[in-house]
């Protein structure tokens, strides 16, 4: 089956998402839809998906003019989708997910269950997941989640599959097993469409290649083509994808945890006594597949757990155990994992997420009163520096796109003075264009003899960034090895296995 | 200032026609309740004329209740013709200072159920000072005030510290503490400080002639200082949100609490501050309400003040401006809705499902667009926005 998309057009108020758009998709290809956050390829797969209306422009299926105005007529037409943010009731089994909206009837007016069992165990089967039908689906890990939305489409019989980001929220092992699960499906004749803006992602799978740019198709290429003539199509400009890092003195330990051990609320021992020293002009990289321990250790050196045993020296400063203010007024600057949840106020203005942390501060603040004007100076200053794409500081932060959220976290957070900087996945959901902003910002405090220690589930960014590199495992720092490292040895540390060559 | 204006005007829409609209409802309401209108069933015209006849007897009868009687005029001066207007600043005076307590809860991301716990401690503290001491003129009535914020604030922030310290939900603590205050009044009125020597029922002694806010017109209007008190206290309110590091810190916690947390701020100060303050505003609202109308303490002195406070919050949405216009709205329909039972026979009944219609617009903003075809705060607008990226 295929899928052909001609001159789709949709505009929002002035802003064209998408300008004209053609695409053609066939039977048993991987087409990977590659573009930065916002260049309108979330809007086009739900256009083809009936969440949204074109304002003009066609889909055929199979040669066929179709008229897709809701995702059931979509389903019906055979495109199924799984979405970034996947659409399962936490609390529901996968079988009752499954069925939900197709809901069968059996004797006594009974939910039929056993037919969606069946069905679900027939195409695990086929395409050879191990899918519980009976699993509750908040306890399952997110890659099997995602399989469940895949199950979903593929037993509602989709030919067409619109992956939108499927890999975002994935560890790197989840994310090859979900390439190896787009393989196997290519394999059995389904038409995937993957949208993504991973360069090495769509060189492993991807048959072909359509580039979007500001709500236009930029280029349709062939995955030869090398990851920086990808990036720089993508974003319009040349890209360092590699940054520079220049070998320089590295000086004394400006930060050094012994014997620290995190307890999570259950009491369980989820950071188990480290020890390291981070020292001042270097990036000490820790690695490791989400859920070792990393958030946990980034959020106990800023005061944020509450369950912490041993010390932790700033500059020779006990800071263990004092407040969370205490802790960033001491040099500390802090990068959060999610910076929805913990680095910005969506509602408050881009000015007011500025001085988040220094609004008590001259020249903010004098006593209690709070001067709105010095703090939207400063916000255009910060604005320029850091190079903030927005229409007015007074706006609400959460107009903004990601990487410009994370340029208002980064700049606020280095507002302060710094002695060290602790990034917790900094580039977590950002485009090429961000992220290389956010690595040239991260070499530019180790350049300026501050001490960085960067949490990365990404090898890439780690042997990217990385002077020295702390493999987390189980709660345990089981390696620290130089960044020259193989990636091939580094994946296997992260896995848990200790190689004697690997040691440095 | 046209920016200003129009942005009020924006803010001003929706309760505008929610009010419009509640009123259109209840006039209905209004003559088919009326058994006048409903014999004339018969013959539609007859039915329609007799309908719109008490719909306009009653909102005029409304309207000479709360904010001008002509008849009152004509007997004695000019200005007794405000006496209803007066009666709707008395009643919505300690309503404003409620308000203003549930109101800067919500911005700090609290539900303050209590404002009629903390009123009632304010009420307490106010005729405790008020009519136990001779103090000179002005200090006496600053120390009754005082005295009752204070108590009120400790109450209030009691809730705040179990919070911050065990957790606990603040809408559980102050249902419950408004009860322990329900009939804490009630014990100690009962006890030899409070009773008023000579009486059984239970009732205080007034509040001395020191200690009583001046009445703004003559003795013949109850209209008295406290609106003043009330409207500073809405202006402090808007400083403390708009211009201070504490507010900035309050609005911070309100609007993400873990984000703030991460920045440094301390949830824990925010929500017992926030509560002693939200207290003490409440308890000012009692106390004036001592001072100013009522002179002693009685088990019921605080009415649904702290009840309806909430409402007024509300249909505020929690801004200190909003909050006296809903409070001030609240009183009209309050003082009016007695003279309209009197005058034309309809149930004071009807002024409360008013009050209910109005907030359940407020609540349902999509349902007010759709009715008055206004377009619904459009989505395409917030994605424009995120469409563009750097």
């Amino acid at each position: 089956m295929s899928l052909e998309l001609r001159g789709i057009t949709k505009t929002f108020g002035l802003f064209t998402a998408n300008d004209s758009i053609d695409l053609k998709v066939e039977a048993g290809k991987i087409h990977a839809i590659l573009g930065e956050n916002g260049a309108g390829k979330s809007t086009l797969m739900n256009i083809v998906y009936g969440l949204l209306k074109a304002d003009s422009g066609e889909i055929f299926v199979d040669g066929k003019l179709q008229n897709i105005s809701e995702p059931s007529d979509a389903l019906s037409a055979g495109i199924g989708m799984v979405h970034q943010h996947f659409m399962l009731i936490p609390v529901f089994t996968v079988a009752e997910n499954i069925v939900l909206g197709h809901e069968k009837i059996g004797k006594f007016g009974v939910l039929d269950i056993a037919a969606a069992r069946e069905a679900i165990i027939k195409v695990s089967k086929d395409f050879g997941f191990s899918v519980d039908p009976d699993a509750i689906v908040e306890t399952l890990p997110v890659g099997i989640q995602q399989k469940v939305e895949i199950i979903r489409a593929l037993i509602y019989e989709a030919k067409v599959l619109i992956l939108d980001e499927p890999t975002a929220v994935l560890t790197p092992q989840e994310t090859d097993e979900l390439l190896k699960t787009m393989q196997e499906l290519k394999r059995k004749g389904t038409a995937i469409i993957f949208i993504t803006h991973k360069l090495r992602e769509v060189r492993a799978v991807a048959d072909e290649i359509t580039i979007i740019r500001r709500g236009k198709v930029i280029a349709a290429v062939s995955p030869s083509t090398s990851e920086g003539e990808l990036a720089s199509m993508m974003v319009g400009r040349e890209v360092d994808l590699a940054p520079d890092r220049q070998e320089h003195e590295i000086g004394e330990p400006i930060l050094v945890a012994n014997n620290l051990s995190v307890r999570n609320v259950s009491g369980t021992e989820v950071v188990k006594k480290i020890n390291f020293e981070l020292r001042a002009g270097e990036v000490l990289a820790v690695a490791g597949v989400q859920g070792n321990g990393q958030s946990e250790l980034a959020r106990a050196i800023v005061n944020l757990e509450d369950h912490v045993e041993g010390s932790l020296l700033l500059d020779g400063h006990e800071i263990r155990g004092l407040s969370i203010y205490d802790s960033l007024h001491a040099g500390i600057a802090y990068i959060p994992e999610s910076r929805e949840l913990d680095g910005l106020v969506s509602s408050f203005s881009i000015a007011e997420n500025l001085i988040l942390d220094l609004h008590d501060q001259a020249p903010y603040a004098s006593g209690i009163n709070l001067s709105a004007k010095v703090v939207s100076e400063q916000a255009e200053k910060h604005v320029l520096e850091f190079d903030i794409r927005l229409q007015s500081v007074s706006d609400a932060v959460s107009t903004l796109s990601g990487g410009n959220k994370q340029k208002v976290v980064i700049a606020r957070e280095l507002s302060r003075p710094v002695k060290v900087l602790i990034a917790s996945q900094p580039t977590r959901g950002l485009d090429v264009g961000s992220i290389e902003f956010v690595h040239e910002r991260i070499l530019g405090e180790r350049d300026a003899g501050r001490g960085v220690l960067l949490f990365s589930t990404e090898l890439d960014e780690v042997l990217a960034l990385a002077d020295r590199i702390a493999v987390m495992y189980r709660g345990e720092i089981i390696e620290i090895v130089d960044s020259n490292v193989s990636k091939e040895e580094l994946g296997l540390l992260m896995a848990g296995v200790v190689n004697e060559k690997a040691v440095s | 200032m046209r920016n200003l204006l129009s942005k009020f005007g924006q803010a001003a829409k929706l309760p505008t026609l929610s009010f419009a609209l509640a009123f259109s409802i209840t006039g209905l309401l209004i003559a088919f309740s009326d058994p006048k209108v409903l014999a004339k069933i018969g013959s539609p015209l007859e039915f329609i004329k007799s309908g719109l006849a008490t719909i306009r007897n009653s909102y005029l009868a409304l309207f000479q209740g709360s904010i001008f009687d002509i008849n009152l005029a004509r007997g004695h001066n000019f200005f007794q013709g405000f006496y209803p207007l007066s009666e709707t600043i008395v009643i919505s005076t300690p309503l404003i200072l409620t308000g203003l307590s549930v109101a800067l809860a919500f911005k700090s991301g609290l539900f303050n159920i209590g404002a009629q716990g903390q009123f009632i401690f304010g009420a307490i503290g106010a005729s405790y000072v008020g009519f136990h001491f001779q103090l000179p003129i002005v200090i006496h009535i600053i120390a009754a005030a005082l005295a009752g914020t204070v108590l009120a604030a400790i109450w209030g922030g009691i809730v705040g510290l179990l919070k911050a310290r065990t957790g606990a939900h603040e809408v559980i603590l102050t249902i419950m503490m408004n009860y322990i205050a329900g009939y804490f009044i009630f014990w100690i009125l009962k006890t030899k400080t409070f009773l008023r020597p000579g009486r059984f029922d239970p009732m205080s002694p007034e509040v001395g002639l020191n200690a009583r806010l001046p009445r703004l017109a003559g003795d013949n209007l109850r209209i008295h200082a406290g609106i003043f008190i009330a409207l500073a206290a809405a202006l402090f309110v808007w400083w403390l949100l708009k211009k201070t590091t504490i507010g900035f810190r309050f609005r911070a916690v309100g609007a993400n609490a873990q984000a703030a947390k991460t920045a440094g701020i301390s949830v824990p100060i925010v929500i017992t501050s926030t509560m002693a303050i939200c207290g003490g505003l409440a308890g000012l609202g009692g106390a004036v309400h001592i001072l100013g109308s009522e002179r002693a303490l009685s088990p019921d002195v605080a009415g649904s003040f702290g009840f309806d406070a909430i409402t007024v919050a509300l249909l505020g949405r929690a801004q200190p401006l909003g909050t006296v216009f809903a409070a001030l709205l609240f009183g009209a329909l309050r003082a009016g809705g007695r003279t309209m039972q009197a005058n034309t026979g309809t149930p004071l009944d009807i002024v409360l499902v008013t009050q209910a219609l109005i907030v359940l617009f407020i609540a349902a903003p999509n349902f007010v667009r759709f009715v008055f075809r206004l377009k619904k705060l459009s989505s395409s607008a917030s994605l424009t926005s995120k469409g563009w990226n750097g």
